[in-house]
């Protein structure tokens, strides 16, 4: 092992700690400088990249732990290794959650010091790896259907990249439409399981037996219905990727019974008894919040870690503005495959859709966009064919001041401008206002509203 | 070129047999001529009675001023340590001119052939030399200057070194054929 690219901090108040393990690592030809306090290290940090640094947890002053929280900030790469004199586990743990590598107590046996090198020298070319990675991405502005050129997705793509070449379980978390599906298609596209099935399931919206049924499968006559054995997702995905959506939506029960297929590897298809081995890597997502089901027991804490191992957080769009002209070209691209025509968007269509909220996320934008194609007069989209709800930075029902309006008009103009928010998606909006849709249907008559929220032109159009 | 010395500062007679082998292997690792030193002085204030240990550091110091000069090796039975580990087989001064070894760690009890434990005692002198030479551990395979933090990783290389590492040797002022 040689460490000649690696640049290596200890930190130690003690003198003859950084010189012997100094001395011993530039034997490893590792480039080693150190520091005798925490202070020292922070500032060290401030001016240099490191690729790893050694700290020791008890220190005057600033601890190990608290030069461990500043370089997880300052530099997010570096592989942080704590040295302790005390073999108390909660420290260490403590550290390692904090999001130390590994650590170490003193005096170091020679081989596990050796071995723990050679395997930050491999972390470290990893993340080396990734760097050129990340410029790939990063010129592109996508990863495979994902299109995106704002940091927090790149950091998404990058973490999806790595994760896909693992076999963990993945939770991707993110609002209704900002793309957890076609991330959980693309990181089984990457991963060595490209080759069998992608099989997506929504958990919501069945009862319990007959998810149950869905995911497992059933023997002949195990309840009235079950005509024939049928097989389940979790068969069906065999050799590939099971997408369960919605996995904050199920019942203590399938919690349950999901939990002990996530431990055991295997399960039992409904009225059967026989175990079949589980070969599918789990991708689940939620646009709950699932730590927050968790404190109020309806979410099972064992489960969520079990599905919480590799957490991705796809960021709302409004969060992300920058991304809405890239992903506006490439859905127009492909509009123009779909319509044989090119459609352009004006300048003040393209202010619009900067300005809304987007509270559909990415689905919306492809409704609003597809929408404004097909009503759009010549191949320009226009500010009035997106169907947007205008001055969005109004908060809702608000008026003029000293202008009175009565409760109804509050009512139909909040209507109308969840409506624009939803692109007309009446089943969403009646969400957003708590109502059902029949209500909501109802309303959009009464009013005389349009279904994109404005109000109906009465000449018919 | 000017010859290495060879300094058996132990406490047990090791015999001749053993500083003698070990004088013939480095002779021909290094292509330098190698004599053996004798002085009865002893690094006594290396001991340190908590660890039941010598330090390297300061066998190290103590061997610039009570020592030969030029290139000297040091060879003990006692057990070595650097602070920060629990034991070392050897240390050297990174470019300098001294370094020592130990025999304590290289022949477990109960090891079929004392043979074995020779032949590391000569590899481990190679590379402690081999840091005073400037070199740094080797990845090429079998080169006498891998990083050996076990008996076993010992055994797995050879006694001398690859061919980018005995350049080296050579360029710094070895005479490695
Ligand atoms: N970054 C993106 N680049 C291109 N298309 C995207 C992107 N994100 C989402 N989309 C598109 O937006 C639509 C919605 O995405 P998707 O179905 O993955 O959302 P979701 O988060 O799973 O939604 P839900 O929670 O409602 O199931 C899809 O047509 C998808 O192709
Ligand atoms: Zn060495
Ligand atoms: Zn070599």
């Amino acid at each position: 092992m040689t460490g000649e690219n690696t640049r290596v901090l200890v930190v130690d108040d003690e003198e003859i700690v950084r010189e012997s393990l100094g001395g011993w690592l530039q034997e490893d030809g590792f480039q080693v400088s150190s520091a005798p306090e925490g202070r020292t290290a922070v500032e060290m940090m401030k001016r240099d990249r490191w690729n790893v640094m050694l700290v020791d947890l008890k220190m005057p002053g600033m601890d190990g732990l608290q030069v461990l929280e500043e370089a997880r900030k300052l530099q997010p790469e570096a592989a942080i290794i704590m040295m302790t004199a005390y073999a108390t586990v909660d420290t260490a743990v403590t550290a390692m959650k904090l999001g130390a590598f590994d650590y170490l107590v003193k005096p170091f046996d020679p081989e596990e010091l050796s071995l723990l090198m050679q395997k930050v020298v491999a972390q470290q070319s990893l993340v080396r790896e990734n760097a050129v990675l990340r410029k790939a991405l990063k010129k592109e502005h996508r990863f495979r259907d994902l299109v995106s050129k704002s940091a927090a997705m790149q950091r998404v793509f990058e973490l999806a990249q790595v994760a896909a070449r693992s076999n963990s379980t993945i939770l991707v978390l993110g609002e209704s439409g900002s793309g957890k599906e076609v991330l959980a298609r693309t990181i089984h596209e990457e991963s060595p399981r490209a080759g069998g099935p992608f099989v997506a399931m929504s958990c919501a919206a069945l009862t319990e037996t007959l998810l149950e049924s869905e995911l497992f499968g059933h023997e002949k006559g195990s309840f009235t219905g079950a005509n024939a054995r049928r097989k389940g997702k979790f068969e069906a995905a065999a050799g590939g990727t099971l997408f369960l959506d919605e996995i904050g939506d199920i019942s203590p029960k399938l919690q349950l019974d999901l939990l002990r297929v996530l431990e055991e590897r295997k399960f039992q298809r409904v009225g059967g008894n026989e175990p079949i081995d589980v070969d599918v890597r789990i991708i689940a997502a939620t646009n709950k919040d699932l730590k927050k089901a968790v404190t109020d027991g309806s979410f099972r804490e064992d489960l969520f870690y079990r599905l919480n191992v590799i957490p991705v957080t796809l960021p709302p769009l409004r969060d992300r503005k920058e991304d809405i002209p890239l992903l506006v070209e490439h859905f127009l691209d492909r509009l123009e495959a779909e319509m044989k025509k090119r459609v352009k968007v004006s300048p003040e269509a393209m202010g619009a859709l900067l300005a809304h909220d987007w509270p559909g996320n990415v689905r919306e934008l492809r409704n609003v966009l597809e929408r404004g194609a097909v009503v759009a007069q010549g191949d320009v989209i226009k500010p009035s064919d997106l169907g947007l709800a205008p001055a969005p930075a109004r908060a809702p029902g608000t008026n003029a001041p000293g202008e009175p309006v009565s409760l109804e008009e509050v009512e139909k103009r909040h209507i109308s401008e969840v409506l624009g928010h939803t692109g007309g998606n009446v089943s969403q909006a009646a969400r957003l206002l708590g109502i059902d849709r029949v209500t909501l249907y109802s309303k959009i008559r009464k009013f005389q509203l349009r279904r994109d929220g404005e109000e109906s032109d009465p000449s018919g159009n | 070129m000017e010859a290495i010395h060879l300094w058996w500062i132990g406490e047990k007679d090791p015999g001749p047999r053993t500083l003698e082998y070990v004088r013939l292997h480095l002779g021909r690792a290094l292509g330098a001529p190698v004599r053996i030193w004798e002085d009865p002085a002893r690094p006594t204030d290396a001991y340190d009675p908590r660890r039941k240990q010598w330090s390297t550091s300061r066998i190290l110091a103590w061997m610039g001023t009570a020592g030969p000069p030029g290139m000297v090796l040091a060879v003990t039975d006692q057990d070595l340590f650097i602070p920060i580990l629990t034991f070392v087989f050897g240390e050297a001064q990174l470019g300098g001119r001294v370094a020592v070894v130990s025999t304590a760690r290289l022949g477990e009890p109960g090891l079929p052939d004392p043979r074995v434990a020779l032949e590391r005692l000569a590899k481990e002198s190679v590379h402690e030399l081999g840091h005073c030479f400037g070199l740094v551990h080797c990845d090429s395979p079998g080169c006498v200057m891998a990083r050996s933090p076990s008996a076993r990783d010992v055994d797995r290389k050879r006694g001398d070194f690859c061919s980018k590492c005995r350049d080296r040797v050579t360029r710094s002022g070895g005479g490695a054929t």
